[in-house]
């Protein structure tokens, strides 16, 4: 076989294109060949599982001011929350608010001024219908199908403060401008976020998925927050919203918020 | 015909020069909030949307408007629109070019901005507003285009350009329609849960539009050769006064449904505007000037003889613009955050930095506007006297 110059170059090219791409292909086998799909991935073995996450509340448990600040700066600074300091641009993701306040319309002139004073803690509702999720224009915010978490992309948002417009529990916070100079203490295990995106509470599926509870379910005095599988009918967050007398926040919304407030504290289940 | 917007009087030089200097110091102030983050305008975690989006709202409006120039003009053949049916088209484009500025400026992430068609959302309002938006703006370009291109030769406009036309029409309505859905379908916010809202929409919108048309017009009679008709004129006025009849009448409506069912979350927002609320007053002030210029102007213009006079006509159209713009591009925004998720009260009011920001979106509107009247207005004088049938 007779071949001139042009013709080898052209062979010799083409074979030292595939050539290449072989190597790049091996290379990189199990990505290319193979694919990296969610389902094969091994499950961490200890991580916790539910249908769906659900806290109970129980306020009676809130003894002093200690307490309270011991679980919001728990998920606080293992979350990078930075304290900017004033109201206007403040970012929380867990926080007390007086009855009167947290539960509106429900108060009465002759409330017992304990009660109307009293402070509750609250947090994203994880709702059943998220209205958050519902109006966001990118998915950046979206309900985790297995276990009902609401969670943020804070990659995608594009910060137009639509889901803030719809959360009827002012649960979610904006950051109105770089979030680092005002965080105290860095944790390197966890992300901080750029000016210019919404985040909020997310039950702290980061720990979930190697077997922690929720950082604030943790610090909490025992009993103060409960967290569990409200689907699971043996769970304990289960059987108080079954033996109980619960309050949710703003139910008539229908958007089924996943925290119930235990009226009336003592001992349960 | 673009190379027409680059001749012109001194005066004409002025203005755009005035208004590119507006455009440059809303610039400088933007690169500012881009690099420093929304901490710069006076929006806060519970008053999350403010001036940026209530200027887009009631710009929206404006864009729609033009549909009351198309409907009388290619529905009912009403010729004499013939003339200015073009005013309205380029009105809605500048308008829209403002909405969709106003948008940009308002996002914490604004780089990120093609996610919404990188990752089209049918659930989200929002994915549905920036697409009817942008359809609108590209069919009021091309309508806009083809038939003025078609003036300047003399010749009537395509026929194909007809279904282009009819379908503006539903597409006017639905790009007010989406927005007042951006509202109106929050559970929790009471102030916007309300089924006229998109209803009270559109009667402010063509409320408005057509009154800035009215001022239009007559600057455009007075400042070139081109004069876009005493009866249009009238016609338009009628128009403005039919559509701000319905708006106030909606707006009563809410005002009847709040405050005889008597529910505290119904209310709230309502008295925090018009009264105070727990002692807050900051718009109460701004909402009577909103509330009496409605009055005013709405007066004016059914009485025949005060709307016949184009200089009290002129008066009562700036009173209804600026009561409108109040009401819309301000009030409706804020009172919906006010009281807050808690039921406190966390005030609201655009920085100085802000409001320059916003005055150069409208600069850079204006200036978009004025190249395309221009444009218009230099083929209309070319051909003043040859009248075309559309």
């Amino acid at each position: 076989m007779s071949m001139d110059r042009r013709q080898f170059l052209k062979i010799a090219g083409i074979s030292s294109l595939l050539g290449l791409g072989a190597t790049a292909a091996s290379a990189t086998h199990n990505i290319w060949v193979k694919g990296i799909n969610p389902p094969e991935v091994e499950p961490n073995p200890v991580a916790l599982k539910a249908e769906h996450w659900a806290m109970v509340v129980d306020m009676s448990k809130f003894k002093t001011e200690a307490d309270f600040q011991k679980t919001f700066s728990a998920c606080h600074t293992i979350h990078n929350v930075p304290d900017v300091g004033n109201i206007k641009e403040e970012v929380k993701w867990i926080w007390k608010e007086k009855y009167e306040h947290a539960f509106p319309d429900q108060e009465n002139p002759y409330m017992e001024e304990k009660l109307k004073e009293m402070p509750f803690i609250v947090l994203c509702n994880h709702c059943e219908n998220p209205a958050c999720v519902r109006v966001c224009p990118t998915k950046a915010t979206f309900k985790r199908k297995q276990d009902g978490i609401v969670m943020m992309d804070m990659h995608r948002c594009i910060g137009c403060r639509f889901c803030m417009a719809g959360c009827p529990y002012g649960a979610r916070s904006f950051n109105f401008r770089d979030p680092r100079p005002f965080i105290k203490s860095e944790n390197k295990e966890y992300p901080t976020r750029t000016r210019g995106v919404v985040e909020k509470c997310t039950f702290c599926t980061e720990r979930l998925a190697v077997g922690k509870l929720p950082a604030c379910v943790e610090a909490a005095p025992k009993g103060g927050l409960i967290f569990g599988d409200l689907a699971d009918k043996n769970s304990e967050v289960r059987k108080i919203v079954e033996t109980r007398y619960t309050i949710r926040r703003k139910p008539e919304l229908g958007t089924g918020p996943s925290v119930y407030y235990l009226m009336g504290g003592n001992e349960h289940a | 015909m673009l190379e027409k917007a680059l001749v012109g009087s001194k005066k004409y030089w002025a203005w755009v020069f005035f208004l590119g200097a507006l455009a440059a110091s809303g610039f400088y102030y933007y690169l500012q909030q881009f690099n420093y983050g929304l901490g710069l305008t006076g929006l806060s975690r519970d008053v999350s949307w403010g001036l940026y989006i209530g200027q887009f709202t009631f710009l929206v409006g404006v864009a729609a408007s033009a549909v009351m120039l198309v409907i009388p003009h290619y529905l009912h053949d009403y010729k004499k629109f013939s003339k200015i049916v073009i005013l309205g088209e380029f009105l809605a484009i500048a308008a829209v070019i403002m909405c969709l500025t106003f948008i940009f400026v308002d996002m914490g992430q604004p780089m990120r901005i093609m996610n919404v068609m990188l990752h089209p959302t049918l659930n989200s309002v929002m994915f549905w507003d920036s697409m009817v938006l942008s359809g609108y703006l590209f069919l009021n370009l091309m309508i806009g285009w083809v038939t003025l291109s078609s003036d300047r030769k003399g010749v009537p406009p395509p026929q194909w350009i007809k279904p282009f036309i009819y379908l503006s029409i539903p597409w006017a309505v639905s790009i007010h329609t989406v927005t007042a859905f951006l509202f109106a379908g929050l559970p929790g916010r009471h102030f916007w849960l309300s089924a006229v809202m998109a209803a009270r929409f559109l009667a402010s919108a063509f409320a408005a539009g057509p009154a800035l048309l009215i001022i239009l017009a007559l600057i455009v009679r007075k400042m070139t050769k081109f004069d876009p008709g005493k009866e249009q004129i009238q016609t338009l006025a009628q128009i403005v006064a039919y559509a701000m009849f319905a708006n106030v009448f909606l707006l009563g409506l809410e005002f009847f449904t709040a405050f005889y069912s008597n529910i505290p979350g119904h209310m709230e927002s309502f008295k925090y505007l018009y009264a105070g609320l727990h002692g807050h007053h900051e718009l109460v002030p701004l909402m009577w000037v909103s509330s009496i210029f409605a009055a005013v102007s709405l007066i004016m213009l059914l009485i025949p003889k005060i709307r016949r006079n184009e200089v009290t006509l002129s008066f009562a159209c700036i009173m209804l613009f600026i009561s409108l713009w109040i009401d819309k591009g301000f009030g409706l925004v804020i009172g919906g955050f006010v009281p807050n998720m808690m039921n406190q009260i966390r005030p609201y009011w655009p920085t100085r930095q802000e409001l320059i920001i916003a005055l150069g979106v409208w600069a850079i509107g204006f200036l978009v506007l004025t190249f395309l009247y221009k444009i218009a207005i230099t083929v209309r004088e070319e051909s003043a006297g040859v009248e075309i049938e559309h």
